[in-house]
């Protein structure tokens, strides 16, 4: 029977289905950060259990490490002590961990490529809802609580129903200046937030094939603001040609079996998917969020819509909060709206490519007089790799803030925040009230967008300055 | 886990559609390494003005649902982040079941571990109980876990679904973790046809 990716994962991966209880779904590679990890560790001691596999464990810290020093001790005591957990937990428990000076570290999502442990085919959980960015590579990558992490931990496995499968196709050739992301934010705000609950995308076409590995990642990674656990690209020749060589892929004899491998996961041809949706990108604009959810998104040419054209008394509301607390007016242009902040960075574009786009924007040039500039790389060894192709000195010269790996301004726990009622143009995954500082104010947007609005202060369409 | 078999309760009407996680507990309260105290974070963005004193229009501060273990939500509960800091503090603060039409899948999964109900209506019931609150505030449901009936301020009823193994372990008070550790036999029997090391 035909199969899709999501299909041949799946069943590769059931240990056992008992009638009238969830699959037992066992997982290949188990991703630890130090926020969602403390309580699962405890509750392990507390029954006594070991890790089951080690060996498929890894932690890193990025959720509230600092950026502006990697020294420790740090000055936020409770910080502190949750770094201070991971690494006592790390040692007790036998599992790999990047510590905060350790070359390698940076946010979970980007150093599993990076590495090559995130490989096609695999199951990977994190305690983490942005852990979908992994399914990249053709595997079946999901966010899980705290209790699922204990769960994985200890049996390596996981109680899962079995969701359906949602086609996500884009064809057509995106015209200069947008992005990956302006594709992800496109699907969002066609299906909406909870549009792909119970779901895992697949997405596929012409303009997927046509992206690079980070720009993938860029499309997987915000599956789940469109409510869809895991988001699914078959793997290819980009996929293969990505992680050939890097520390934790196969190699040798190892790497042409498993390459045999690979090239059996993508959904047969006339497989079949519970639902569909068809996006043509040749028309699509650069996208920005108006809102305070992911959904809530307009081309950046066009004009803010009035909650009074919403039918539905609790939708109209929720969008009449959304505009109050964003300050903004139904019916007003977003390009051209001041600007305080600009964050370049997150699970979602601060790899490599997203530095270079938004470098390529600003050689030459500086920010706005009331703009901060803040570019913090996923990794380490991104941060390096920028370095020596003199991209920290093209932000340091536009006036913006260099930063060391990690999370920041999209979590906003490790002190790099908006203040209140500030407004920034953000590169991350998630506007929702006080996200990136009590009271702030997030527009998502491309680092294209994002780079050309630090620029002129401003809401800007990047085309006007490529 | 604490058992759930059936309650009877006030309803704290909260109705806003796609509530993340973000709102029902702010990353700066993520710093913790246990579960406690976390009710004090609940909400907290909404539920404190700026100096730090209650925000009187936020429901959570109204004296008439103290006491209230029931959630009446709009669509699309608990979007958004992993966090199952989500659950402990509604469950730390008293909550012991949600009502929406609709759960993004990582919460409902973190609730069902916590003892927290998540109770799936239409949204014909969704906006009759959003009446009937908003007519009379100290208005109860009783909820009936192993019949999955709600039944509705008005004395009528309507069904909700829950999976058989959830329903099992909530009535019990088992943890789903029991499970996977009883079938450790067949997840070695699986690894043993697997060759994989990282």
């Amino acid at each position: 029977m035909s199969k899709t990716l999501f299909e041949k994962i799946w069943d590769r991966h059931v240990v056992l289905q008992e009638p009238g209880s969830p699959a037992i779904l066992y997982i290949d590679l188990h991703l630890v950060h130090e926020v969602t990890s403390p309580q699962a560790f405890e509750g392990l001691r507390q029954r006594g259990l070991p890790v089951r596999r080690p060996g498929q464990t890894f932690a890193t810290m990025d959720h509230s490490t600092p950026t502006n020093t990697l020294e420790l001790p740090l000055m936020d005591n409770m910080a502190r002590r949750q770094l201070q957990q991971l690494q006592a937990n790390c040692k007790q428990f036998g599992i790999r961990l990047l510590d905060l000076d350790n070359p390698q570290r940076g946010i979970v999502h980007v150093i599993g490529p990076e590495l090559g442990l995130t490989q096609p085919g695999l199951t990977i959980v994190c305690g983490d809802s942005h852990t979908s960015t992994h399914g990249a590579f053709g595997a079946l990558a999901f966010g899980i609580g705290t209790s699922e992490v204990e769960h994985v931990l200890a049996t390596q496995c996981l109680l899962q129903d079995r969701p359906k499968t949602y086609l996500v196709s884009f064809s057509g050739r995106l015209s200069p200046g947008v992005t990956a992301k302006d594709m992800i934010l496109a699907l969002i705000g066609r299906i909406g937030i909870g549009g792909g609950t119970g779901h895992v995308f697949e997405y596929s076409g012409d303009a997927v094939e046509a992206l690079n590995m980070e720009e993938r990642m860029t499309l997987c990674n915000m599956s789940i603001e469109g409510g869809a656990r895991a988001g699914m690209i078959a793997p290819d020749d980009t996929t293969f040609e990505y992680l050939a060589g890097r520390a934790y892929a196969p190699q040798g004899a190892a790497w042409e079996s498993a390459l045999t491998n690979w090239r059996s996961l993508p959904s047969d041809p006339d497989a079949v998917y519970d639902r569909q949706v068809d996006i043509d990108v040749s028309r699509l604009e650069p996208m920005v969020t108006y809102g305070t959810n992911p959904s809530m998104s307009i081309p950046i040419s066009q004009r803010i819509p009035d909650p009074a054209i919403e039918s539905d008394a609790v939708r109209r509301g929720s969008l009449e909060r959304a505009l109050s607390y964003m300050d903004l007016q139904p019916g007003s242009p977003l390009q051209g709206h001041p600007v305080d902040v600009v964050f370049i960075g997150s699970c979602t574009n601060s790899r490599l490519s997203d530095l270079r786009q938004a470098a390529n924007l600003l050689r030459g040039r500086v920010v706005a007089d009331n703009v901060r500039l803040l570019v913090v790389p996923g990794s380490e060894s991104i941060r390096r790799q920028a370095e020596a192709e003199g991209l920290d000195r093209v932000f340091k010269e536009a006036n913006g803030e260099w930063r060391f790996a990690g999370c920041s301004m999209c979590i906003a726990m490790n002190g790099d925040q908006l203040q209140p009622g500030q407004y920034a143009v953000s590169t991350s995954n998630r506007n929702f009230e006080g996200r990136q500082g009590q009271g702030g104010r997030t527009f998502l947007a491309s680092p294209l967008t994002a780079a050309a609005s630090a620029i002129t202060g401003r809401i800007t369409d990047p085309r006007t300055l490529l | 886990m604490e058992c759930f078999k059936t309650l009877t309760s006030g309803i704290i009407p909260l109705a806003r559609d796609d509530v993340d996680t973000d709102q029902i507990i702010p990353a700066r309260y993520l710093k913790v390494t246990d579960k406690a105290g976390l009710a004090d974070g609940l909400f907290s963005s909404w539920r404190y003005l700026s100096d730090g004193s209650p925000n009187p229009e936020f429901i959570l501060n109204n004296h008439e649902v103290q006491g209230a273990q029931v959630l009446l939500a709009g669509d699309n509960f608990g979007c958004g982040s992993s966090r199952e800091h989500a659950p402990w503090a509604l469950a730390g603060w008293g909550i012991r079941a949600v009502i929406s039409t609709s759960f993004a899948d990582i919460f409902r999964n973190n609730a069902l571990k916590n003892g927290l109900l998540p109770i799936v209506v239409d949204a014909d019931t969704q906006r009759r109980l959003f009446a009937m609150t908003g007519e009379s505030p100290t208005v109860q449901v009783t909820i009936d876990l192993a019949s999955q009936t709600l039944t509705l301020p008005d004395g009528s009823q309507v069904s909700f679904p829950i999976d058989a193994f959830n329903k099992t372990c909530l009535l019990e008070g088992l943890d789903s973790l029991q499970y996977l550790l009883h079938h450790a036999p067949e997840i070695e029997a699986y690894e043993r046809t697997r060759g994989w090391a990282l």
